[in-house]
């Protein structure tokens, strides 16, 4: 068997004419076209977690602090905050908010870590993982496998929009890793292939024309709060399907009209550094001070 | 396309092009080395020359110099490591113009007078795309095997090269061929289908004439 990733509704009618996940279909085409047996898959995605969970681990730490010294410790903080109760939100949201900040700010650090499906976005997808498995007690091997249901979201984007900042903005990256995400808690939480995809759907009507417009050119501000109001944003579209609620508009549409958002927007803000925070007072101060440069001002 | 191009590569942050791509840029230049590398002089063009500081693009084009792959935790460290192991490292920006915003030219120079110049450039997603090897034009993309195959430009090879990957089972999916001048040194890029577990390039080395044989596996490494 074997598909082609160009419309998410197609994988999901797929899916539900079999009464399978999403993540056992993905997983059995997978499998054929790397040309491995679906254990080899499941173990090769199981260490890309491992690599995941390292890095969410080692972000929390206190001293966790970027090349630049622009980011670094705010995971910390809000775990300090969680540990001692004061969150406003609670464990759930507080969690996932500071599992994507930490793994953020570890790549920041020169930590090591997984695209998914950029490093600018790889906090997004692995906090949402790991705070279902640490929060509602999902199986660790539950969480791998819904890695596959979210490669499959990420790759449907990639191949009718994209995933690079320089392409689409902001959208595309913590965009596409968000939609990734939203469709991963809801197959953990039970839902239907179908209520992924509105949660895929949702997800990207929410975040849709968000500009990538990174300060000195850097992975950093606001790239990591930008993880976690990705992380949250997945947890709202999941949280709206998983009460009922449906996207008006199917899917594949809202796909084809994040290309368009992302063909239309400004090339200055588009990771160029050029428009949008980027291009503030302080943004430049930063810059000077970073690499005492003149290019930007 | 697969899953693993979604969640993946496993690599040193921040950027995957800034690092990953720049560590296989370094890697690469390092493999087309024979000897002990003393020095390495690295160009930097465009965005690569406007931010490796932030970005640690630095370190991590000199990790792959000493031969680490993009997700190796010593990267953060090269430098200094660089050090230890008596390589000497310069880098520069560039004031001329970039072929690619994110690209550098890297001059090894080994510690019984060989040496080797790569131009490449990181297009994304930790991709790569290496254009010149020592002057001469290459294009090699890193998304199948490649065989690289440096030799003395003589009647021959080629066919000798392809003939014994047939006898191998291993299907050609590209082959490109540059040289210098008529009878100098040449290049012969070779992408493969699939992935083969036989030990090629050691043999291919043997093949007279050939200077320098390596297998550039698609992912980096």
């Amino acid at each position: 068997m074997e598909f082609s990733y160009h419309s998410l509704q197609e994988i999901v009618e797929m899916a539900e004419n079999r009464g399978m996940r999403l993540s056992d279909l993905v997983l059995m085409e997978q499998a054929n076209v790397l040309e491995c047996s679906q254990k080899d898959v499941l173990d090769r995605m199981s260490e890309q977690y491992a690599v995941m969970k390292n890095a969410e681990l080692r972000g929390q730490e206190k001293d966790v602090k970027s090349t630049s010294g622009l980011t670094g410790g705010d995971a910390y903080k809000i775990k300090k905050a969680m540990e001692e109760n004061r969150t406003l939100s609670g464990p759930f949201l507080a969690g996932a908010l500071m599992r994507a900040t930490a793994i953020s700010e570890y790549n920041a650090a020169m930590g090591k870590i997984v695209a998914a499906p950029t490093a600018g976005s790889c906090g997004i997808l692995p906090a949402a993982l790991i705070t279902m498995e640490e929060e509602k007690g999902v199986s660790e091997e539950d969480c791998v496998r819904a890695l596959l249901t979210a490669s499959a979201v990420g790759m449907v984007i990639a191949n009718n929009a994209s995933i690079a900042g320089a392409e689409g903005g902001c959208q595309a990256e913590c965009g596409a890793a968000s939609a990734m995400a939203a469709a991963a808690i809801v197959e953990l939480s039970g839902g239907t292939p179908t209520q992924c995809a509105h949660a895929v759907a949702i997800a990207l009507k929410n975040i849709m024309g968000l500009v990538c417009d990174p300060v000195a050119g850097l992975v950093e501000i606001p790239c990591v709060k930008r993880n976690s109001s990705g992380v949250a944003n997945a947890i709202v579209a999941a949280e709206l399907v998983l009460c009922g609620v449906k996207s008006a508009i199917p899917v594949d549409e809202v796909i084809e009209a994040m290309a368009e958002v992302g063909n239309k927007m400004d090339v200055s803000l588009k990771e160029t550094a050029e428009g949008g925070l980027a291009n503030t007072t302080t943004a430049k101060l930063l810059c000077r001070k970073v690499f005492a440069c003149k290019e930007r001002d | 396309m697969n899953i693993f191009d979604m969640i993946g590569p496993v690599m040193i942050g921040p950027s995957s092009s800034h690092t990953a791509g720049a560590a296989r840029i370094g890697k690469i230049a390092s493999l087309l080395m024979k000897e002990k590398i003393v020095q390495a002089d690295v160009e930097l063009f465009g965005s690569f020359a406007k931010t490796y500081k932030g970005h640690g693009t630095d370190k991590a084009l000199v990790g792959g110099i000493l031969g680490m792959n993009p997700d190796d935790e010593r990267i953060r460290n090269s430098l200094e490591i660089a050090k230890e192991q008596e390589v000497q490292i310069f880098i520069r920006e560039s004031s001329r113009p970039a072929k690619h915003p994110n690209s550098a030219t890297i001059t090894l120079k080994g510690e019984k007078g060989s040496s080797v110049t790569v131009t490449g450039a990181s297009i994304g997603g930790g991709n790569i795309y290496i254009s010149q090897i020592d002057g001469m034009e290459v294009s090699i993309n890193g998304q199948n095997d490649t065989l690289i195959v440096v030799h003395q430009d003589m009647p021959g090879i080629v066919g000798k090269v392809a003939e014994f990957l047939g006898n191998c089972g291993i299907n050609v999916c590209n082959m490109a061929l540059s040289r210098e001048t008529k009878g100098g040194q040449a290049i012969l890029c070779i992408a493969i289908d699939g992935h083969t577990d036989l030990d090629v390039t050691s043999y291919i080395d043997r093949f007279v004439g050939v200077n320098r044989c390596i297998m550039l596996l698609a992912g980096g490494k």
